[in-house]
């Protein structure tokens, strides 16, 4: 498990990062969500030691987080880099090598990487002959190739296509399934609800909201439910308890003051009591609703 | 103590992982790296058969293009001595001052005229800067030879000499461009922050130039090996014999002066963020290389130019070598400019991991030395 505690950093006057602190747990996708220059990627400089925290420490698995240990995860910075003229199977096993790997595991896992990810046919090509997709593809082999323990992805599907997040989605969800914690940034938020298990929310530098996703949406998510009858059901308005979002005819979306089943049942009874129910349930809130609510 | 950490904590995770990675094996990886790359650019290999082929045309072009009879000025009956002697082109002329300004004149390529002091060949044979060995082998006796220039190797062939160390050392010194290049183009593509995030920047700086340093002592090896090779088929022993201790000192020579300046070069890369910017920093490196060469080329027959240029660290790569090649430094001076071009060499390999450091990171605009100095955050 990665722990992140009291992380600082200032940037000459300004403060990019105050007392930052979560957890991003094995087996599980750790989204990290922040609006721009809201401190993603200054937190992950800071997990990856390319850049040096102003107090505070991360650490692995209740130990100090060495150097040695940090060559061991895998890292997809915000800004793409690889080697232009250099060919795909060379780079991806070189950078392997890099991390450790013997020559023969370099090459076999990059051999199995491109082929999860659809590259084996452009493996002789040299990356700037790879359309952008393509060589999206290859910055996730190049994060991947040394086995990982830890993944840490700047907005790892920025410049995909549909097809694209699939693949390299089903490649991270094995590896979060065989028990490498992962951390990935996003400002795709409809992708990272459908994606993630965990979620770390940062707002001007500081952690807005931590916490599982389910967890966060019972947190923050507004008390919302709809509900629909036979006949017009206008009469919510002077419900007692009862915020009307919006009525349409038969069709009603309201918020409860209060949470809990007690207040729900009363409403759904008063509801029967005059007429038949069609449907009534909770709305779910969307991560994006929460976010709002999260940051505002 | 760090190792029993370090096994503590491998010994906590549950998949052994990949072995972490030594300074020494990431030095060699990134170097192989930048060997494998460069040796793939065809401009290596244009610039690797130009020279060569320039040194075999050096060697082997004027003796081929000076070939044909030998010809000669005869003052006499010295005459008859060579009169049935095949291959020679005789001139007759009155005396032997008309056939000494023959030679003076390159118009003949020796005379041979009666001797005075009456030596037991009974002439003397005069030439212009060597031995006509041919003539001499003419001849029954062996006579004294006149030489009215003194030296082992004619002045020709040593301002040829000197041109090619010179130029060998402008060409190693432009090369290390090539350290620059790579590091700007490592900063703007950002693999930069995938590099240092997996090995110690100073491990980045040593690949660098332990890869480049093996490229260019392999091309002077290769060269070094030529010139004997090619002097000898142009039948160029006394050249030879002249030029292979200033060969040998020439390689240590080159290699030390190229860490130095590689080091520099290095800098210079790692202070821009785009390729477009590295003039603003090559600028002053380029003079460091070029400045010598020039120096060297105009003032190798100035003595004492040359031998504060053969101590100075930046041009005693290329002047100590030629001295040692004209005869004017002894063996010790060799060593002592060798240890100074070293020890400058250490002190700005130090400087430059500093400043590499610094400035590797900063990937927006040029970074200034000073704040490249402060360190990297």
């Amino acid at each position: 498990m990665l722990t992140v505690r009291g992380i600082n950093r200032s940037f000459g006057e300004r403060r990019a990062l105050q007392d930052v602190s979560f957890d991003v747990r094995p087996g599980r996708l750790t989204g990290f969500l922040g609006a721009n220059g809201a401190g993603k990627t200054t937190t992950m400089r800071i997990i990856l030691g390319v850049l040096a925290a102003h107090g505070g420490e991360v650490s692995w698995n209740g130990k100090p987080l060495t150097a040695q240990r940090r060559r061991r995860f895998g890292y997809m910075p915000e800004e793409r880099g690889l080697y232009p003229k250099m060919k795909v199977a060379e780079q991806i096993e070189w950078l392997g090598r890099l991390h450790g790997l013997s020559r023969q595991r370099a090459r076999d896992n990059t051999a199995e990487l491109l082929d999860a990810l659809g590259l084996t046919e452009r493996a002789d090509d040299t990356v700037e002959q790879l359309s952008l997709g393509n060589q999206q593809r290859v910055q996730v082999a190049a994060a991947l190739v040394h086995e990982p323990e830890m993944l840490i992805l700047d907005e790892p599907f920025s410049g995909l296509d549909p097809l694209a997040v699939e693949v390299v989605l089903g490649v991270l969800r094995k590896r979060a399934r065989s028990g490498v914690p992962v951390l990935f940034s996003s400002h795709q938020l409809a992708l990272v609800e459908q994606l993630c298990d965990d979620l770390v929310i940062i707002a001007g530098g500081r952690i807005a909201a931590t916490g599982s996703r389910d967890e966060l949406r019972e947190r923050y998510g507004p008390n919302r439910f709809e509900l629909v009858v036979d006949q017009d059901a206008g009469w919510l308005r002077d419900h007692p308890g009862v915020r009307v979002v919006d009525v349409d005819g038969p069709r009603a979306v309201f918020d409860l003051d209060r949470k809990g089943t007690e207040i729900e049942q009363e409403v759904l009874r008063a509801a029967m009591s005059r007429g038949a129910v069609r449907s009534f349930r909770p709305i779910v809130p969307s991560l994006d609703t929460i976010f709002k609510e999260v940051v505002r | 103590m760090t190792t029993t950490t370090e096994i503590a904590e491998q010994a906590g995770t549950d998949a052994p992982g990949p072995a972490a990675v030594s300074g020494w094996t990431a030095t060699r990886l990134v170097a192989e790296r930048e060997i494998r790359t460069y040796v793939r650019m065809k401009g290596f290999w244009i610039g690797l058969v130009l020279v060569l082929i320039g040194i075999f045309a050096a060697a082997i072009l004027p003796g081929v293009i000076g070939g044909g009879p030998t010809s000669i000025a005869v003052v006499g009956q010295a005459a008859d001595a060579l009169q049935e002697q095949a291959g020679f082109e005789v001139r007759t002329v009155a005396d032997a001052d008309a056939a000494r300004e023959l030679v003076r004149n390159e118009e003949v390529e020796a005379a041979v005229v009666p001797d005075a002091q009456g030596n037991p060949a009974g002439v003397r044979i005069i030439a212009l800067s060597e031995p006509p060995m041919d003539v001499i082998a003419a001849l029954t006796t062996a006579p004294p030879v006149d030489l009215l220039e003194q030296g082992d190797v004619s002045a020709g062939q040593r301002q040829l000499v000197i041109m090619v160390f010179a130029l060998v050392f402008l060409m190693f010194g432009m090369g290390g461009l090539a350290i620059a290049q790579s590091t700007v183009t490592e900063k703007q593509t950002r693999i930069v922050e995938i590099l240092v995030a997996a090995v110690p920047v100073r491990s980045l700086l040593a690949g660098k130039l332990l890869g480049h340093t093996v490229l260019a002592l392999g091309q002077v090896v290769l060269f070094a090996a030529a010139a004997p090779i090619a002097l000898r088929l142009g039948e160029l022993d006394g050249l030879l014999t002249a030029i292979t201790p200033a060969l040998g000192w020439f390689v240590p020579f080159l290699v030390a002066g190229f860490v130095l300046l590689g080091s520099l070069w290095a800098i210079a890369g790692a202070l821009v963020s785009r390729q477009e910017d590295l003039g603003s920093t090559t600028g002053s490196v380029t003079m460091l290389v070029m400045l010598p060469y020039f120096l060297v080329m105009f003032f190798s027959d100035d003595p004492l130019v040359m031998t504060v240029l053969s101590y100075v660290p930046f041009s005693a790569s290329v002047a100590m070598p030629v001295r040692l090649f004209t005869g004017e430094a002894a063996a010790w001076e060799a060593l002592l400019a060798l240890a100074v071009v070293a020890a400058t060499a250490a002190a700005v390999l130090l400087l430059a991991s500093r400043i590499y450091a610094g400035s590797l990171l900063q990937t927006r605009g040029r970074v200034g030395l000073a704040q490249a100095w402060a360190g990297r955050n």
